[in-house]
C-alpha cells in the first residue's frame, strides 16, 4: 500500500504540472489550430471530413502536457508522438484527432479503448462520449494512466490492466471501439461487442510511426467491411491521378 | 634493444578485429539493422585519429615507449566494454530519428564512442611500428595475421557463447596481451606483469557479462512489458540471438492478417525473436488439426484453394523458412502429402526437434515432414525435387517491416534471380506464393509483383500477366506467380477464397476493375491499377513517377525493402505533421546522417589535427594528396562492395563480414609484402601499382562476369569450402590492392618524408567516408558498379602517382 502511494506521489510529481496549466493553454490552442487545418487539408485523402466542433473542443480541453513524462511537458503541444516508457508512445496529436474524429462517437455512446498508454486517448474520448472503458496490458502504465485519469476528474472513464484480447463483455456492447494495442489480427470478440451500425479504429504501424488507419464499420446484419485510410495527403504518383 | 612485442602486437590486432565483428552483432540485437558500415567507418576513423596523434606525439611518447604501448593495450581492454556500455546509455533512438532534432548528436556520441577502442588499438599497433620501424615487415606479418585469426575465431567463439561473454573474454585478451608486452620489451616492471595477469585472470572468471539492452522499442521489449511474460529459451550464435517467450496469461495469438470473418482464436504459442525481432510462433499442436482452422484464414492460405482446384490434393509443398513451423502447420492442415522446409539456423529447428518437441508435437519428425538446415537460395538450386508450392514464409515481423528498417539490408530472397530459381523448381502446374505485409501507399506488393514480371520475362514468357495473381487482406498481400497460365477454375477458386474472407482481389489475369476494392477500400484501388501498369507497355514510366522505388530487386542490388526516392522524401518531410513522416523509410537518412558524421568528425579528428601543428608547413602538392585521396575511397569501395557481394554466398552478413575482412587484410598484407620485396631496378614505383591496378581491373571484370553463375553453382556447398573458395577468391585482388600504399610510401620516404604523416592522414580521412559511401553508392548504383567505380579511382590515382613519382 504504502508503494502504491509512493508511486502515485511519484506520478503527480512527473506528470501533473497543476501550477503551469496555464502556460500551456496558447501552446495547445495552437496545436489544436494546427491539427484542424491539417485535418482540413488531408480530409479528401483520409475520407474524414473536417474536425468536429466536439473533437475540436475536447482537443482544447483535455492538457496533453500532463499525459507526457515531466521532461517532455515543454515539447508536449508539438504535432509529434512522444515516448511515455516501458516502448510505448503518446500518438501524434493529429493522428488522434483523425481516428477520433473517424469514430463519430455522440454524447452518450459507449467506448472501449484497448491500450490506454498514458490515457490521452481515453481523455479526449471521455469528453465526448458518454462512458469510456479502457484496458491496458502493460501494468504500470495502466495504473499509472488509471490515477491520472481519476486525479483529473474523468469520473466517466473506467481502467483496467489486463489483456484487452476479449474486450469488456459486461459493458458490451460499445457504439465504437479503438484498438492501438499492437495486435496480429482483430480479437473476433472485440468485433462481437461491437454495436451493429458501430465504428472501429485501429492504427497499423508502429511506435512513432502509425502507417494508416483501419475503419471497421460493422453493418446492421453483422457483417463487416474495412476502409485503410492514408492519414496524409500524399498521393503514391508523381502528378496524382 | 629489445624484439618487437610480435605475440602482443598480433593479440591486439585480432582483440581489435574481434571488436569490429562484434560490434556488428551486438548492433543487431541493441537496435535493429546490422550497423556494419559504420562500424568500419568508427573503426577506420579510430585508426586514422590515432595516426594523427602518433604524428604529433611522437617526439614526446618515444622516450617512454614501453610504458606508452602497455597503456594502450590496457585502455583498449578498458575501452571495448566501456565504450560499448556508454554507448547503450546513449538514448540513440532511430524511430526518433526524423522527428527529434537531439537524436543526430546521440547518433554522433554512439559513432565517436565506438571510435575509441579503435583509437588505442591504433595507437598501440603505430607505436610499435614507429618505434622499431627498420622490422616493420615482420611486426605487419604479425600483426595481419592476428587481425585474421581474430576476425574468422570471433565466428567460432560466438558459437561457442553470447557475444556478451565474447566481450569478456576479449576483455581479458587485450590485459593479457599488455601482459606479455612487458615481458617481450624486457620491462623491469615485474609486478606490472603480474598485475595485468592477475587482472586478466579475474576478468576472465569474475567479470560478469554486461547485459546487452535491446531497445524498449523492439518487439521483444515489447513482449516482455507484458503482465506473465517470461523467457524460457535463449539460444545464440553468429546467426542471432533467439529468445523464447511465453505468456499463459496473455497468450501470444499470432495470426498474421486473420479474416475479419473468422471467429476461432488461434491455439497456445511461444513466441519466437531472433535478435529481439519478431515474433513467429511455435504453436503447441498435439497432432489434432481442428485447432489450426486459423490458418486457412490467412492469405496465404490461397495457393492451397489454388491446387485444390487443379485436383492437386496432396500437394508437394517446399517452405522457404521453416522457422518454428507455423507455414509447415499451414500446409499440413491444407493435406500436403510431403513438406520440404528450409531453415538456415539450426538453433531455430533445434526448439522444435528437441527442447520443444513435445509441445510442437514432434512437427519436424514426422514422416510428411523434411527439415532443411541450409540456406534457401543455395537449397533451392540444387535440389532436383520437383514442388506443386514453393511458400516463402513471412518471418520479418509488421512493425519492422512498415517501419522501413531493412531499407539498408540485402535481402536475397526476393530478388529476380531468386524467383527465377523458384519457378525453375516447380512441377508443371506448380506456383510460387510470396506473401507480404500490407503497406500503404503499396510498396512491397508492387515491387514483389514488378520483380515477378521481370523473372516471368527474362525466363521467356511472353505474357506474364497470364501468370500472376495477388490478393491482399487488411494487413497481408499474397503473390502468386504460377509456372503455367491460370485456368478458369483455378481463377474461380482464388475468387471464392477471398469472398469467403473478406479478402480483397488485387489481380488476376482479365480481372474487371470494378472487382477489386470491395471489402478493404481505399481511395483508389492503388494494388489492382498498380499491377496492371506493371504490366502495360509504360511499366518504366510508371515505376518512374512512382514516389517509391519499385524497381525490382536483384542480386546486384539487392535491398528489396529501400522504398526511398529522394523527391518524395521533400515532400513527405513537409508533410511530417500532417502524418507523412512514418512513410519515411528512416534506414536511409541515418546512413546519410552517418556519412555526414563521418566526413566532419575525420576532417575534425585527423585532418585538423595536423593543419593546426607545424605539419602544416609540409602539406603535399596535389597528385600526393589525390593519390592518397583516390587509393583511400577506392579500397573501402571494393571491400565494402565484396562484403555485401558475398553475403549471399555465405548466407550472412557476419559470415561475410568476418571472412571478406579477414581474406582482404592478410592478402592485402601479402601484396604489400611482395611489393616492397620486389626490387626490379626498372620497376618503379609508378610501373609497380600501374601492373597491380591493371590485374586488379581485370581481376574485376572477369568475377563481375563470372560471379554470379560461380555463386549460383557452389551456393550449395557446406560453410567450410564456401569459406575458402571465397578467401581464394578476393586473394589475387587483395594482392594487387596491397600494392599502392605501401609502394608510394616508400617513394615519399625518398623524396619527401615530410609528407608521409599527411598521406597517412589524407588515406585515413578517406578510408573514415568511403566505408559509408560505398554503401549508399551500393544502394543507388548496385555493385557492380561501385566495383568499377573502384577500378577508375585506382587508375586515377596511377595517374596522379605520376606526377610525384
Amino acid at each position: 500500500m504504502k508503494r502504491h502511494f509512493a508511486l502515485g506521489a511519484f506520478l503527480c510529481f512527473c506528470f501533473a504540472f497543476p501550477s503551469q496549466g496555464g502556460e500551456f493553454d496558447a501552446a495547445r490552442h495552437k496545436m489544436v489550430e494546427e491539427v484542424s487545418a491539417d485535418t482540413a487539408a488531408t480530409s479528401s485523402y483520409s475520407g474524414s471530413s473536417a474536425l468536429s466542433p466536439r473533437v475540436i473542443a475536447a482537443m482544447e480541453r483535455v492538457e496533453r502536457h500532463r499525459f507526457v513524462p515531466a521532461d517532455l511537458a515543454t515539447v508536449a503541444y508539438l504535432n509529434r508522438p512522444l515516448p511515455i516508457g516501458y516502448g510505448q508512445t503518446i500518438s501524434q496529436p493529429f493522428i488522434v484527432a483523425l481516428m477520433t474524429n473517424l469514430m463519430k462517437v455522440k454524447a452518450g455512446d459507449r467506448v472501449l479503448e484497448i491500450g490506454t498508454g498514458s490515457g490521452y486517448q481515453a481523455a479526449i474520448l471521455a469528453e465526448i462520449a458518454g462512458s469510456v472503458y479502457s484496458i491496458e496490458i502493460i501494468a504500470p502504465l495502466g495504473n499509472e494512466a488509471g490515477d491520472r485519469l481519476s486525479s483529473l476528474g474523468y469520473r466517466n472513464v473506467q481502467t483496467r490492466v489486463g489483456d484487452g484480447y476479449y474486450g469488456w463483455p459486461e459493458a458490451a456492447p460499445f457504439d465504437a471501439i479503438i484498438v492501438t494495442a499492437a495486435t496480429s489480427h482483430v480479437p473476433p470478440p472485440l468485433l462481437k461487442q461491437l454495436k451493429p451500425g458501430g465504428r472501429m479504429v485501429i492504427p497499423l504501424g508502429t511506435q512513432f510511426m502509425t502507417q494508416f488507419l483501419m475503419l471497421v464499420e460493422k453493418k446492421m446484419d453483422g457483417s463487416a467491411t474495412t476502409r485503410q485510410i492514408l492519414p496524409v495527403r500524399f498521393v503514391p504518383l508523381t502528378g496524382g491521378h | 634493444m629489445p624484439r618487437p612485442p610480435f605475440i602482443a602486437i598480433s593479440l591486439l590486432s585480432a582483440c581489435v578485429l574481434v571488436y569490429e565483428v562484434l560490434l556488428t552483432r551486438l548492433f543487431s540485437i541493441v537496435l535493429w539493422h546490422h550497423f556494419a558500415y559504420m562500424i568500419i567507418s568508427a573503426a577506420m576513423l579510430g585508426y586514422g585519429a590515432s595516426g594523427t596523434a602518433l604524428t604529433l606525439l611522437k617526439e614526446k611518447i618515444a622516450p617512454h615507449f614501453g610504458a606508452a604501448y602497455v597503456l594502450t593495450a590496457a585502455a583498449l581492454a578498458f575501452m571495448m566494454p566501456a565504450a560499448f556500455f556508454l554507448a547503450q546509455q546513449a538514448p540513440f533512438n532511430p524511430l526518433e530519428l526524423l522527428w527529434d532534432k537531439t537524436q543526430p548528436a546521440k547518433l554522433l556520441t554512439v559513432y565517436l564512442l565506438m571510435m575509441l577502442p579503435f583509437f588505442c588499438g591504433g595507437l598501440g599497433i603505430g607505436l610499435v611500428f614507429s618505434h622499431f620501424g627498420k622490422q616493420a615487415s615482420r611486426i605487419y606479418a604479425f600483426d595481419i595475421l592476428g587481425a585474421g585469426a581474430g576476425s574468422l575465431g570471433v565466428i567460432v567463439a560466438l558459437f561457442i557463447v553470447p557475444p556478451s561473454q565474447v566481450l569478456t573474454a576479449l576483455t581479458a585478451l587485450a590485459l593479457l596481451a599488455a601482459a606479455i608486452a612487458v615481458v617481450e620489451l624486457k620491462m623491469q616492471t615485474k609486478w606490472l606483469m603480474e598485475f595485468l595477469v592477475v587482472l586478466a585472470a579475474l576478468v576472465a572468471v569474475a567479470m560478469p557479462a554486461m547485459r546487452v539492452h535491446p531497445s524498449a522499442y523492439k518487439d521483444l521489449s515489447q513482449a516482455l512489458n507484458i503482465a506473465g511474460a517470461r523467457v524460457v529459451e535463449e539460444r545464440s550464435s553468429p546467426l542471432g540471438q533467439i529468445t523464447v517467450v511465453e505468456n499463459t496469461r496473455v497468450p501470444l495469438r499470432d495470426a498474421p492478417g486473420m479474416s475479419l470473418n473468422a471467429t476461432m482464436e488461434p491455439p497456445p504459442q511461444l513466441g519466437v525473436f531472433v535478435d529481439g525481432n519478431g515474433p513467429s510462433a511455435l504453436t503447441r499442436f498435439d497432432g489434432n488439426f481442428v485447432p489450426l482452422g486459423y490458418l486457412d484464414q490467412l492469405t496465404s492460405a490461397l495457393p492451397y484453394h489454388v491446387l485444390a482446384a487443379q485436383d492437386h490434393a496432396k500437394p508437394r509443398v517446399l517452405v522457404l523458412g521453416a522457422g518454428a513451423g507455423s507455414d509447415i502447420l499451414q500446409a499440413l492442415y491444407h493435406g500436403s502429402a510431403n513438406v520440404d522446409a528450409v531453415e538456415l539456423d539450426r538453433n531455430v529447428t533445434g526448439l522444435v526437434r528437441q527442447r520443444f518437441r513435445d509441445y510442437a508435437g514432434n512437427l519436424y519428425a514426422r514422416p510428411d515432414v523434411h527439415i532443411y538446415e541450409a540456406e534457401a537460395r543455395g537449397f533451392v538450386n540444387t535440389s532436383r525435387e520437383r514442388y506443386d508450392l514453393i511458400q516463402v514464409a513471412l518471418l520479418d515481423s509488421f512493425g519492422t517491416a512498415s517501419a522501413g528498417l531493412y531499407g539498408l539490408s540485402e535481402n536475397y530472397l526476393y530478388t529476380v534471380e531468386a524467383l527465377q530459381t523458384y519457378l525453375s523448381r516447380l512441377a508443371p502446374g506448380g506456383m510460387l506464393a510470396v506473401t507480404r505485409w500490407l503497406t500503404l501507399p503499396p510498396r512491397d506488393a508492387l515491387k514483389l509483383f514488378a520483380t515477378a514480371v521481370t523473372a516471368l520475362e527474362r525466363g521467356g514468357v511472353e505474357n506474364p500477366g497470364t501468370r500472376l495473381a495477388m490478393i491482399r487482406g487488411w494487413k497481408t498481400v499474397t503473390l502468386l506467380v504460377k509456372n503455367s497460365d491460370f485456368t478458369a477454375p483455378e481463377i474461380a477458386a482464388i475468387k471464392e477464397f477471398s469472398r469467403a474472407r473478406s479478402f480483397d482481389l488485387a489481380y488476376y489475369p482479365e480481372m474487371r476493375a470494378d472487382e477489386a476494392n470491395r471489402y478493404n477500400i481505399l481511395s483508389q484501388p492503388y494494388f489492382f491499377e498498380g499491377a496492371v501498369a506493371l504490366l502495360s507497355p509504360q511499366r518504366q514510366d510508371f515505376i518512374g513517377q512512382y514516389k517509391f522505388y519499385i524497381e525490382p530487386a536483384t542480386d546486384d542490388r539487392p535491398h528489396f525493402f529501400r522504398f526511398f526516392k529522394w523527391n518524395s522524401a521533400a515532400e513527405l518531410f513537409a508533410l511530417r505533421e500532417q502524418g507523412g513522416m512514418p512513410l519515411l523509410d528512416w534506414s536511409y537518412p541515418l546512413l546519410v546522417a552517418t556519412l555526414v558524421q563521418a566526413f566532419a568528425a575525420s576532417v575534425l579528428l585527423i585532418l585538423a589535427p595536423l593543419a593546426l601543428s607545424r605539419c602544416r608547413r609540409t602539406l603535399p602538392g596535389a597528385p600526393v594528396a589525390l593519390y592518397f585521396l583516390a587509393i583511400g575511397f577506392a579500397f573501402m569501395f571494393m571491400e565494402i562492395a565484396f562484403i555485401q557481394k558475398f553475403v549471399l554466398f555465405l548466407s550472412h552478413p557476419l559470415y561475410a563480414v568476418a571472412v571478406v575482412l579477414c581474406a582482404f587484410l592478410v592478402f592485402a598484407a601479402a601484396g604489400s609484402w611482395l611489393a616492397d620485396h620486389w626490387q626490379g631496378g626498372r620497376w618503379q614505383a609508378a610501373n609497380k601499382v600501374t601492373l597491380a591496378v591493371v590485374a586488379m581491373g581485370v581481376l574485376a571484370l572477369l568475377y563481375l562476369a563470372i560471379m554470379p553463375g560461380l555463386f549460383q553453382s557452389l551456393i550449395h556447398l557446406p560453410d567450410a569450402a564456401k569459406i575458402i573458395i571465397s578467401v581464394a577468391l578476393i586473394a589475387p585482388l587483395a594482392m594487387c590492392m596491397g600494392v599502392p600504399f605501401p609502394t608510394a610510401m616508400t617513394r615519399l620516404a625518398g623524396t619527401s618524408e615530410q609528407a608521409i604523416p599527411w598521406a597517412w592522414a589524407i588515406n585515413g580521412f578517406a578510408s573514415v567516408v568511403g566505408a559509408v559511401l560505398a554503401t549508399l553508392l551500393a544502394i543507388h548504383l548496385g555493385f557492380a558498379v561501385v566495383i568499377l567505380l573502384a577500378v577508375l579511382i585506382y587508375a586515377l590515382a596511377c595517374a596522379a602517382l605520376r606526377g610525384f613519382a
